[in-house]
């Protein structure tokens, strides 16, 4: 076949490839990629179990935001959360992070529940509010010993700890 | 030495030995090519007479012995004297080795199109003189499969010549071609020859025919050159094995006398 | 007196005893430069295929109207291959999407089929299953078309030429191979997700808008840009290993003519899947 003949089928292909591989990054690939701006905050969790980077960050159950990095606070052995939220979003100084599963064994994400103060958190600002990671195993191991209603309050542990550095 | 000179031979081959494993094929084979002549080297079967083309050609490398064109020796090192060579130097396959996925126009654009840096129209403009003059213009758009031998034989030659090359390096090129056809492609070898005025070198064992149309004649025996000189040396020459290559019907004939007496067929 | 039997006897033992010991260190040695040999020749292979790779590529500037070329491999690499990637997609989505939905149906969590449908298929199904058909069908031909060009001295022709044979037969189908397979790749997911979506939505009853966001929220930029990664340098292995085999044909000791070139165009397919499946775990650990 005649080189001239070649071009339009292979013209068509690549058109059809470099579509797909559109498709690819932007709609499904990038689909839950933040469009825009976006602002750092960091939060304070007693067990960030469950937790890693990429987890979804919600409000009133709609994704805000992503966990970014996950690291270790040497002095009290705290584990200290970076998110990476919409920066159109003004969160008030005492919003509450939890840290909360979807159904029964899907994965870790981080709620936050805004508060009712008129100021916000500034970009790199701590939340120090938070309710750590259920542990399930532990939860359901208590269960079968017979002493869940003591602990079940103990296991939700409110970490109003340390003050910020 | 003078490269330009003119009494420098085009090519000369000094002492070529090649073997393959333990099979010696040439063993010493020594060749003077001058400019614009027609060398013919004749030779039996199996004698060697398309490896010393392959070694001219860089498709085998030669065990021993050098390589001279134009005053300049072709070695593996001499990269630049090897493309010069290449440039200058067609070769034409006894297969024919057209490529079979191009078209006859295609095959002819290739060796201009990949290794000068002619404008489009021109490389265009060459290619079709070249299937013109040797009359396969109304064929530019076959495929070689849908040809015959002689076309394919005549495309070949055609991508040979459209670079104009100062030599060219016939590799059988009447194999298993009947005698007019055989007469035919020595015609037009000659018919370029001196129309384009390339120096040929020509490997067969058609002694009628080459001994009309060379310049200079060597005969391949045993690994070595047994004859060189002119034809005409060449038909008067009284050595044993020039005799048994030359007359050979008559070797023939006495070689089958004594069986006549006895047909096996009543 | 007493002894000389007996001692004969031990003579007789001791020479059986070395007999068997020196026909045994026999043994080993040929077992060891057998050894020695193949790893040798293996090493050899490989530096060759290197050469061959780096070769080719460095053509790249010096390629003489590689456009043309580049067109028409990316013709035999691209749009012969797309029936056969569409209909391989489409049917891996579809049993994706219909093994999937029954496994997550037992938990209770279908929502997750899109997860697990683009997952697979993101990060390994597509790259690897669209390599391993591009092998069938545009290496082996492509294998088989060298080794044949090789046999009947077309090879040897352009070297005669002056044309540089890597140049002219092997760099445009490499970087042709660089386009294809990544788009390739590209739709055999995008329509192995539609399959998911028809077996699993469409045939089983999931709700579209749940399996498309699960789709959306399960894949990330970085798996994307991995399976792109994973497609380019599968086309390039496998396209240089199919090349490199039906260029060498001629140099396997084993078989001549037409024998060569099957034997080495099944090489060519057979290197390719086993280099496709091991480059793809090592991808895989670098890449997590």
């Amino acid at each position: 076949m005649k080189s001239s003949h070649l071009e339009y089928p292979v013209g068509l292909f690549v058109l059809l490839g470099l579509a797909a591989i559109a498709w690819l990054a932007v709609k499904v690939g990038a689909g839950s990629l933040l469009g825009g701006p976006t602002y750092v905050i960091e939060a304070r969790f007693a067990n960030a179990g469950g937790l890693n980077p990429g987890s979804s960050v919600m409000c009133a159950g709609v994704s805000i935001g992503r966990v970014e990095s996950l690291r270790m606070d040497p002095k009290d052995f705290s584990a200290i959360a970076t998110l990476r939220v919409m920066e159109g979003l003004q969160l008030p100084v005492d919003t509450m992070a939890s840290i909360k599963t979807t159904g029964l064994i899907g994965d870790k994400y981080v709620s936050l529940a805004p508060g009712a103060e008129e100021e916000a958190l500034k970009p790199g600002a701590q939340i120090t509010m938070t309710e750590s990671s259920v542990d399930l195993e532990s939860l359901i191991g208590k269960m079968a010993f017979g002493s869940v209603s003591n602990d079940t309050n103990a296991k939700a542990n409110e970490t109003g700890t340390s003050p910020a550095p | 030495m003078n490269a330009a000179s003119s009494t420098t031979p085009l090519l000369s081959i000094r002492g070529l030995k090649k073997s393959f494993g333990e099979q010696v094929v040439l063993s010493d084979a020594n060749l003077v090519v001058h400019r614009g002549q027609v060398v013919t080297v004749l030779g039996r079967s199996g004698t060697g007479k398309s490896v010393l083309l392959k070694c001219l050609a860089g498709i085998e490398k030669p065990d021993q012995g050098s390589i001279w064109f134009d005053g300049k020796e072709l070695t593996e090192q001499a990269a630049e004297t090897r493309a010069d060579f290449r440039r200058r130097c067609s070769y034409l396959f006894q297969s024919n080795a057209l490529l079979d996925s191009l078209t006859a126009l295609e095959n002819v654009i290739l060796p201009l199109e990949q290794t000068t840096l002619l404008p489009e129209t021109e490389v265009m403009k060459r290619s079709l003189e070249a299937l013109r003059q040797l009359e396969l213009d109304t064929f530019a758009d076959r495929y070689p499969s849908q040809m015959s031998g002689g076309m394919q034989k005549r495309l070949a030659l055609a991508r040979a010549i459209v670079t104009q090359p100062e030599l060219v390096l016939f590799d059988e090129p009447t194999a298993g071609l009947d005698p007019q056809r055989r007469n035919a492609v020595f015609a037009m070898i000659v018919k370029y020859q001196r129309q384009f005025g390339f120096t040929a070198v020509i490997v067969t064992h058609d002694v009628a025919e080459v001994l009309v149309i060379s310049d200079h004649v060597a005969l391949l025996d045993a690994g070595r050159m047994r004859f060189e000189g002119k034809p005409e040396d060449f038909a008067k020459s009284n050595d044993p094995v020039v005799i048994d290559f030359r007359d050979s019907p008559a070797a023939l004939r006495q070689q089958i006398h004594g069986l006549r007496l006895n047909p096996p067929f009543v | 007196m007493r002894f000389l039997p007996m001692r004969h006897l031990t003579k007789r033992w001791r020479r059986l005893g070395l007999h068997v010991f020196k026909s045994r260190v026999k043994f080993t040695h040929s077992m060891v430069r057998a050894l020695g040999h193949s790893s040798i020749s293996l090493v050899h292979r490989l530096g060759d295929f290197a050469l061959f790779t780096l070769s080719a590529i460095r053509e790249t500037r010096r390629c003489r109207k590689l456009g043309r070329r580049v067109v028409r491999a990316l013709f035999e690499q691209g749009v012969r291959c797309l029936p056969v990637i569409l209909i391989v997609g489409a049917f891996t989505g579809l049993v994706l999407g219909l093994q999937g939905y029954h496994v997550l149906n037992r938990f209770g969590s279908e929502s997750l089929l899109g997860a697990l449908v683009s997952l697979s298929l993101v990060r390994e199904l597509g790259p690897v299953l669209a390599a391993l058909m591009l092998v069938g069908q545009a290496g082996s031909a492509l294998a088989a078309e060298l080794g044949i060009q090789r046999n009947s001295e077309q090879i040897a022709a352009l070297e005669t030429m002056g044309v540089n044979s890597h140049g002219y037969l092997v760099t445009p189908r490499l970087l042709a191979a660089l386009l294809a397979y990544p788009m390739h790749t590209a739709l055999f997911v995008s329509v192995g997700l539609w399959g998911g979506w028809l077996s699993g939505s469409l045939m089983l009853g999931l709700e579209a808008g749940v399996y498309w966001s699960s789709v959306e929220r399960a894949v990330e930029p970085s798996d994307v840009q991995e399976c792109m990664i994973k497609a380019g340098v599968f086309g390039l292995l496998t396209i240089a290993v199919c090349c490199y085999c039906g260029f060498n044909a001629h140099r396997n000791r084993a078989a001549t003519g037409a024998h060569a070139v099957s034997a080495s165009t099944t090489r060519a397919v057979v290197l390719s899947c086993i280099l496709v499946l091991t480059a793809d775990y090592v991808i895989t650990s670098f890449l997590m």
